[in-house]
């Protein structure tokens, strides 16, 4: 580029490759005044180009174009961008009006998820009567899903965590020579906390992700529209077969767990305690109560139903598109472990404080 | 003298597994002109331009673009080609991500040193040329389809490439939007001396803009050639083709 004359003469073609060294030497001759650029050098414009010409009209007070083939001309007249309108300019909102809105979004999430947990109960209850707007043989593939491919990483899991905790707790029960003891701690912390807890911790991570996702892929893709044009209950068709295959699969999940978690304890207990098996046993039996029992396997059915209703809830929040998916399907496991344990620390407050 | 062609195909198979949708197809699409494929739902035209374009690799045959052998091709050098190519896919395939703006932006900034001005100047110009010029900050799920379409289109000719693909660039458009589409498209053809390769049905664009015809049936090349000796073929297919207007 080369300025003369108040005229400057672009000396090179305007292509992409030759704009960003054109932007450098742009800001030697910024001071100059320039009221015509001569362009009978350039033979080949792209649009990078034209958006160059365009930046020199804008920073120079409007220097007339001069010299163009008919070619260029048509070409800076398709690409030119001074000829469209301004853009909008968002307006900024005010600090309270963004509280506002978000305490109302608040209260709205809330009430839609009341009413989404009132719907899933009623049809869950209603389902397991009447059995229309199901699909064939759900619950069962269902079951299969969160259940039985569920069966080694919670039996794995929970056989650790039983080996752990009694290894742990071997070494401080050997100095006093409470040996025995161990089999009280296994029993009493398997049956309670640790069992249902990691049960619906794994569930969670596994199937809440599976529900959140499966539902939200469903609405992003109108999926959910069209069973609604169908006429068929999205939460029916949907939703309550997980419901079911939850609440059946559950228990027998935590009292698998447990029964593993205790395993892991006893081969601590023979191989490092020295205590007998029968011994242990019988132990295990005297300590847990029928209260612990059934605390333990009532309240992994509300961890159960947390999974699916934050799931389902999450999933038909979705909106956008494959990205939304994802969103969705991270708060849906975070929201759902956080009630597990909320709930579990209320549980024990109701029931042993 | 004869030019030479920008893209040719020599015995190219393609298939899906099993299934062979594309069985020895050579043709010949020439530098500065508009090429039109036309054939029925399913025939494999999308295959056909994926299986150009590397997006799946071909059984057997040989893809020449620019005159270079690409099927055997390493990636980085393949990567150069394709940054001189444009595609509108049949769907978009918009980052779901971002918004209009910033899908446009990608190969502007991946591939350019352009300052943002100058970037910013150049997304707002193509977003007008597809006639969206305030749909910039908005988000790919809150388009309708054909406005889906317009903006990948515009990411397409981000970097005024030197081949287009478009497939089926108006489907889902109302005529006054797809006429002032193929006024772009003859536009970037005569400013640009684009190759243009467009996958359509529509018969008013096809009179409109077509220069050559590529007609496949069943997996191999029925008729190529121009529009003019189309018009006039007496294959069957191809002659029902123009008289109904549709399949
Ligand atoms: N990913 C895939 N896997 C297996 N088969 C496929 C795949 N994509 C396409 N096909 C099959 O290949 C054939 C050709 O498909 P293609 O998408 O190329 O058709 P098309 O000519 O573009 O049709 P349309 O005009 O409807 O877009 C079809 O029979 C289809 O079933
Ligand atoms: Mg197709």
């Amino acid at each position: 580029m080369r300025c003369k004359n108040n005229i400057l003469f672009i000396e090179t073609d305007l292509t992409k490759k030759e704009i960003p060294a054109k932007m450098n030497e742009l800001k030697k001759i910024a001071e100059k005044k320039i009221t015509q650029i001569d362009l009978d050098a350039v033979k080949i414009i792209d649009s990078a180009g034209v958006a160059f010409l365009d930046e020199l009209q804008q920073k120079f007070s409007k220097p007339d174009l001069i010299n163009l083939s008919p070619e260029i001309e048509r070409t800076h007249k398709i690409f030119s961008s001074l000829t469209l309108p301004k853009p909008q300019q968002s307006i900024k909102e005010n600090f309270f009006v963004k509280i506002g809105e978000s305490l109302l979004g608040f209260w709205q999430t809330a009430k839609k998820a009341v009413y989404l947990l009132a719907d899933i109960f009623f049809w869950s209850f209603v389902g397991i009567v009447d059995r229309k707007g199901h699909r064939k043989g759900s619950v069962i593939s269902q079951s299969l899903l969160i259940g039985v491919d569920a069966l080694g990483i919670i039996g794995l899991l929970s056989f650790i965590l039983g080996l752990i905790l009694a290894l742990q707790s071997a070494a401080q029960l050997r100095q006093f020579g409470a040996n025995i003891f161990v089999a009280d701690l296994m029993a009493v912390s398997m049956v309670t906390e640790m069992g249902p807890l990691l049960t619906s911790i794994i569930l969670a991570g596994r199937s809440g992700s599976a529900i959140a996702s499966e539902i939200a892929t469903m609405k992003v893709t109108e999926e959910l529209d069209a069973l609604k044009m169908m006429a068929i209950n999205p939460i029916r068709y949907v939703v309550v077969p997980k419901f079911h295959a939850m609440t059946l699969c559950i228990p027998l999940l935590v009292i698998m767990a447990t029964l593993i978690g205790i395993l892991g304890g006893l081969i601590i207990a023979i191989t490092y305690l020295d205590i007998s098996v029968v011994a242990f046993v019988n132990r295990v039996f005297d300590v847990i109560t029928f209260k612990d029992a059934a605390v333990g396997i009532g309240k992994s059915f509300f961890f159960a139903w947390t999974i699916v209703i934050i799931g389902s809830y999450y999933g038909f929040t979705a909106s956008g598109g494959a990205e939304g998916v994802g969103k969705v399907t991270t708060k849906s496991v975070v929201a759902s472990i956080f009630w597990i344990i909320i709930l579990d620390a209320l549980n024990s407050l109701i029931f042993y404080f | 003298m004869k030019k030479e062609p920008i893209i040719s195909t020599r015995g190219l198979v393609a298939k899906y597994g099993d299934a062979t949708i594309l069985k020895n197809i050579d043709i010949d699409i020439f530098p500065g002109e508009i090429t039109v494929i036309l054939g029925g739902s399913g025939c494999g035209k999308t295959t056909l331009i994926k299986n150009i374009l590397r997006l799946f690799q071909p059984f057997s045959g040989e893809v020449k673009i620019f005159g270079q052998e690409v099927t055997q091709l390493d990636e980085p050098e393949f990567d150069r080609i394709l940054s001189k190519i444009g595609m509108l896919f049949q769907n978009g395939a918009l980052l779901n991500s971002m918004s209009i703006f910033d899908n446009i932006a990608i190969p502007l900034e991946q591939h350019t040193k352009l300052s943002p001005e100058i970037i910013k100047k150049i997304i707002r110009v193509k977003l007008n040329l597809v006639n969206l010029a305030k749909a910039e900050k908005l988000m790919p799920s809150e388009l309708s389809g054909g406005m889906k379409k317009r903006a990948a289109l515009a990411r397409a000719i981000a970097l005024d490439p030197e081949i287009l693909v478009c497939d089926e660039p108006s489907a889902g458009l109302d005529p006054l939007t797809s006429a002032s589409l193929d006024e772009l498209i003859l536009n970037l053809k005569k400013l640009l001396k684009m190759t243009i390769v467009i996958v359509t049905h529509e018969l008013a664009s096809i009179h409109r803009i077509a220069d050559k015809i590529i007609f496949l049936d069943a997996g191999k090349v029925l008729f190529s050639g121009t529009l003019t000796a189309a018009k006039k073929s007496e294959i069957p297919e191809i002659k029902s083709f123009f008289e109904i207007g549709s399949f």
